[in-house]
């Protein structure tokens, strides 16, 4: 009713929503157009390629993915919701440190995970000599572990290096919804295990799910340590089809073909909790109070939360420190290193900003107008995280060379002078690949940020006089800025890591600390490119570190908004 | 806002990124990873004055060359794979070139007959062995013998090098012979066909295997000591022997370069090309690489020459490259990446 008489009240409460239902629905084209593209080029004659990958490629790859997915999820799963539990629900000595240091892993690029721990536990490395010198045996012929050059080693690499996604989803429920239940469970009677399993852990469901979603995609379009361990994914397929086989649109097709599928696992999922409710009415939100844990119970709880650092960073990051300290006595300090970390670190918090204000955009117009468009802006902006990056990355050239190309065109038609390649010779193509691909990461914490702010702030707001812009710049900024860090130092972590888009978007001489170490790989000197990767590693831990600090202020933020 | 932004970032970069100081220039892109050849290429700036610009594309230099256009400020297309190279030539992103220094410096069976492309370096594919194992000779017909059941380390069956070795069996003995011969070589597999060459020489040292398959070039970074102790020590356990077709020679594949199409600095790039295959180059090439040189004036480098005389397989390379997908197909046919012994 209120829509067709529009009161003064009314229309100052729709003011400037417009702008941002706008920007929203711009920030959903820019990530479709590369998905776009991509289906665009899928569209042509392959001739035989899938009689061909369905009597010989899909078997395999789709039981490999399968099995690899399964256990990387499961294992992401049990490590990161386990360890969310024990640093919320417990206190013991050494909390504070591993509250924090659980993050670590995700500075860590998954192919150098593979790489270091390949080299460690190589038949010739320093665990298996230790071994063979306890058990007697002199060499390795005679004795040897199994090698991580399988399924299992392929499993525990990834699971070990992706369960923070779960971690830090599950630990912010635990920490600001799940409180007030928990402690009326308890007062109910309920035992503290068995709260986890009744309460904490269904409550969590859609934090386990959003986790491991995120989790599952990075191991879905991994290529680079699957290459190493020598298990054949479809992604694998994909970049076969593209690189040796010379069909792009073969492998398009391919791509397309996952795409379909993860979203159907998305909305299936969405769509099996759909008639569940999460939300909660305490308005109070605030921190569990973790039971105090001492003596033998306390150090056993440390060990447990340890050591998935141990395993997911400690080992690598060591290994990697003593290999770049070799190196530098060996061949001394690249000069490379400093402008290539100073690239990495400007481009991925350019990128960030971008990520975090489009994210934003999205969030807040879902906000203002809940309804179908900009709930499917939403789902839009997040597909390109979807899609393998080797894929994704051909997918912004095609559409941003061809800005290029015309724009130097008619540059050089109207006025006589050539702009080159403005975007791609720029670095501007490469923010756009940040963006397109980590939108997912920035969109979904903005959202449930935003979510925690009771929808009366905004109507407070509005009556007081304030327009959409406003209300966003006085009251939501602040309330969630908690949420907006923690994306943005995933986003700058990830951009950070990022390699297939960076490797073939970025202009001449452009080097990252990535493309460094990739550079290194490809020649098959890992060893020269540990300094590359322990300085990835070292600025990754920063915002990791910040990043854990903001969480811990979160329920303290929380609670003065009730 | 988002536009604004992207134009700031646009500035920003155009600032930070390497400006030339020099008038001259030539732009490189390449699949080859540019820490290889910097040596050669600031040997050529300090001797010409013209500045040389490099982009290592490892994926994708043909779509980024395509998608560019007119507009690309790319000179020189170089590759480390003549599969990838002649992909190059046939989507039309190389312009023919004359020169007759290259045409007098490279041998005819290793430059297009129309300047294309022309050979730079050359690898050969060889067989690692355990060092005390009694073989002196080997064709790669024997990788398929019952002989080497389980002793047999390769990495992926689609990796380039392999599928450019793969491809020559079939130039040489056509489809279903190449089809039972990748069946043998994947029943003789030590552990699962993945990592890199050098892991081969690693797993030899370690007992899980006792041949391996890989370049040549290899070779000389671990034996040299370029790629640390733990490599020396590794290349120490090996012997190479150059394989060769039961009816032809040992398969080379090369690393190789074409001027692009819409080459901005063309002079400068047929220039930087020339210079390229100089006895100068040709040698850093030799010392730096380990790769054989493709002039008949510069030598190889003494690790590599101790392999013995390098006989280069019959069947011209352009020959081949038609086999390569069909090789990789073979390859999934056989599911030669998933390790099952």
């Amino acid at each position: 009713m209120a829509a067709v008489f529009p009161t003064q009240a009314n229309r100052r409460r729709h003011g400037g929503s417009g702008v941002w239902v706008g920007l929203a629905v711009l920030t959903a084209a820019l990530a479709l157009i590369p998905v776009l593209t991509i289906a665009i080029t899928a569209a042509s004659d392959t001739g035989t390629l899938w009689s061909h990958v369905i009597a010989y490629v899909l078997p395999q790859a789709v039981q490999n993915t399968a099995i690899l997915l399964a256990g990387t999820g499961i294992i992401a799963t049990c490590v990161g919701t386990g360890a969310a539990w024990i640093v919320s629900a417990y206190d013991f000595r050494g909390r504070g440190v591993l509250e924090w240091a659980l993050l670590l892993p995700l500075a860590v690029p998954t192919y150098i995970m593979a790489y270091a721990y390949l080299d460690v536990l190589s038949p010739l490395g320093p665990v298996q000599g230790v071994i063979r010198a306890i058990l007697g045996y002199d060499s390795p012929r005679d004795f040897r572990l199994p090698d991580i050059r399988s399924m299992w080693g392929a499993i525990l690499i990834f699971g070990f290096v992706l369960y923070p996604y779960v971690y830090l989803t599950t630990r912010a429920m635990f920490l600001t919804q799940a409180a007030n239940l928990i402690e009326v469970s308890r007062t109910l009677g309920v035992r503290r295990s068995t709260v986890f399993w009744r309460v904490a852990l269904p409550l969590a469901r859609p934090a386990i799910a959003v986790g491991v979603s995120l989790a599952l995609m990075e191991a879905l379009n991994d290529v680079g340590a699957a290459q190493f361990l020598g298990i054949r994914t479809l992604t694998a397929s994909v970049y076969t089809t593209w690189i040796i086989r010379t069909d792009l649109p073969g492998a398009a097709q391919i791509a397309m073909a996952m795409l379909v599928f993860v979203v159907t696992l998305i909305v299936v999922e969405r769509w099996a909790r759909r008639d569940q409710r999460f939300a909660h009415s305490a308005q109070r939100a605030r921190p569990m109070d973790p039971q105090r844990l001492t003596g033998a119970r306390g150090l056993l709880a440390l060990a447990l939360g340890a050591l998935p650092i141990v395993i997911g960073f400690l080992g690598p990051a060591l290994y990697l420190l003593f290999e770049a300290i070799e190196r530098i006595e060996f061949a001394g300090l690249s000069p490379y290193l400093v402008r290539a970390t100073l690239n990495t670190v400007s481009l991925s918090a350019v990128a960030t900003l971008v990520v975090l204000f489009m994210g934003f955009a999205v969030a807040y117009a879902a906000r203002l107008r809940p309804d179908r468009l900009t709930g499917a802006m939403a789902r839009i902006a997040t597909l390109g995280y979807a899609v393998p990056g080797t894929v994704l990355a051909i997918g912004i050239l095609i559409p941003v060379a061809f800005i290029d190309r015309t724009l130097d065109h008619a540059m050089r038609e109207w006025f006589g002078i050539s702009t080159g390649l403005l975007l791609l010779g720029s670095g501007a193509a490469l923010v756009y690949a940040y963006a397109a691909r980590f939108l997912a990461i920035a969109s979904g914490g903005i959202e449930a940020g935003l979510s925690r702010i009771p929808m009366s702030y905004d109507h407070a707001a509005r009556t007081l006089g304030q327009t959409a812009t406003g209300a966003l710049v006085r009251v939501h900024l602040p309330l969630s800025r908690a949420a907006l860090t923690a994306a943005g130092l995933l986003v700058f972590v990830d951009c950070m890591k990022e390699l297939p888009a960076t490797l073939l978007l970025r202009p001449l001489n452009f080097e990252s600390l990535s493309t460094l170490l990739y550079g290194e790989a490809a020649r098959g000197t890992y060893e020269d490119a540990a300094l590359a990767a322990l300085i990835i590693i070292a600025i990754g831990i920063l915002p990791v570190i910040l990043l854990a600090r903001t969480g811990r202020r979160t329920p303290g933020a929380n609670a003065h908004q009730g | 806002m988002t536009t604004l932004k992207r134009f700031a970032v646009a500035s920003l970069f155009a600032l930070t990124a390497a400006s030339p100081a020099l008038a001259q220039e030539v732009n490189i892109y390449t699949t080859r990873e540019p820490g290889l050849i910097q040596p050669i290429l600031e040997a050529f700036t300090e001797e010409t004055g013209i500045a040389v610009n490099t982009v290592f594309l490892q994926d994708g230099l043909a779509e980024r060359v395509a998608a560019e256009g007119e507009s690309s400020p790319a000179d020189i297309l170089m590759t480390v794979d003549f599969g990838v190279l002649s992909d190059l030539v046939d989507r039309g992103l190389t312009q023919p070139v004359e020169s007759e220094v290259l045409e007098a410096a490279i041998p005819e069976v290793l430059r297009d007959a129309d300047g294309n492309w022309f050979a730079l370096s050359g690898r050969a594919r060889v067989l690692y062995a355990a060092k005390d194992l009694d073989l002196d000779t080997f064709t790669y017909e024997q990788l398929d013998d019952e002989e080497w059941r389980g002793r047999l380390c390769i990495r992926s069956g689609h990796h380039p090098y392999n599928t450019a070795l793969f491809a020559a069996y079939i130039a040489h003995h056509g489809e279903d012979a190449a089809l039972q011969w990748l069946e043998g070589i994947k029943a003789n597999q030590a552990r699962v066909a993945a990592g890199g060459d050098r892991d081969g020489a690693r797993d030899i040292a370690a007992g899980i295997c006792d041949i391996s398959i890989g370049n040549s070039y290899y070779v000389g970074l671990m034996a040299s000591g370029a790629g640390g102790d733990e490599q020396k020590a590794w290349s120490d356990e090996i012997k190479v022997i150059l394989p060769t077709f039961e009816n032809g020679g040992t398969q080379v594949n090369i690393s190789g370069a074409g001027v692009a199409a819409h080459a901005p600095n063309r002079e400068e790039a047929v220039q930087l090309l020339e210079y390229l295959v100089s006895d100068e180059a040709q040698k850093l090439y030799a010392e730096a690489n380990f790769e054989y040189p493709v002039t008949g004036t510069a030598e190889a480098h003494p690790i590599i020459a101790a392999f013995g005389e390098l006989e280069p397989d019959s069947i011209p390379l352009g020959d081949i490259v038609q086999y390569r997908t069909l090789a990789s197909e073979l390859v999934d046919r056989v599911n030669f990446d998933t390790f099952e012994n």
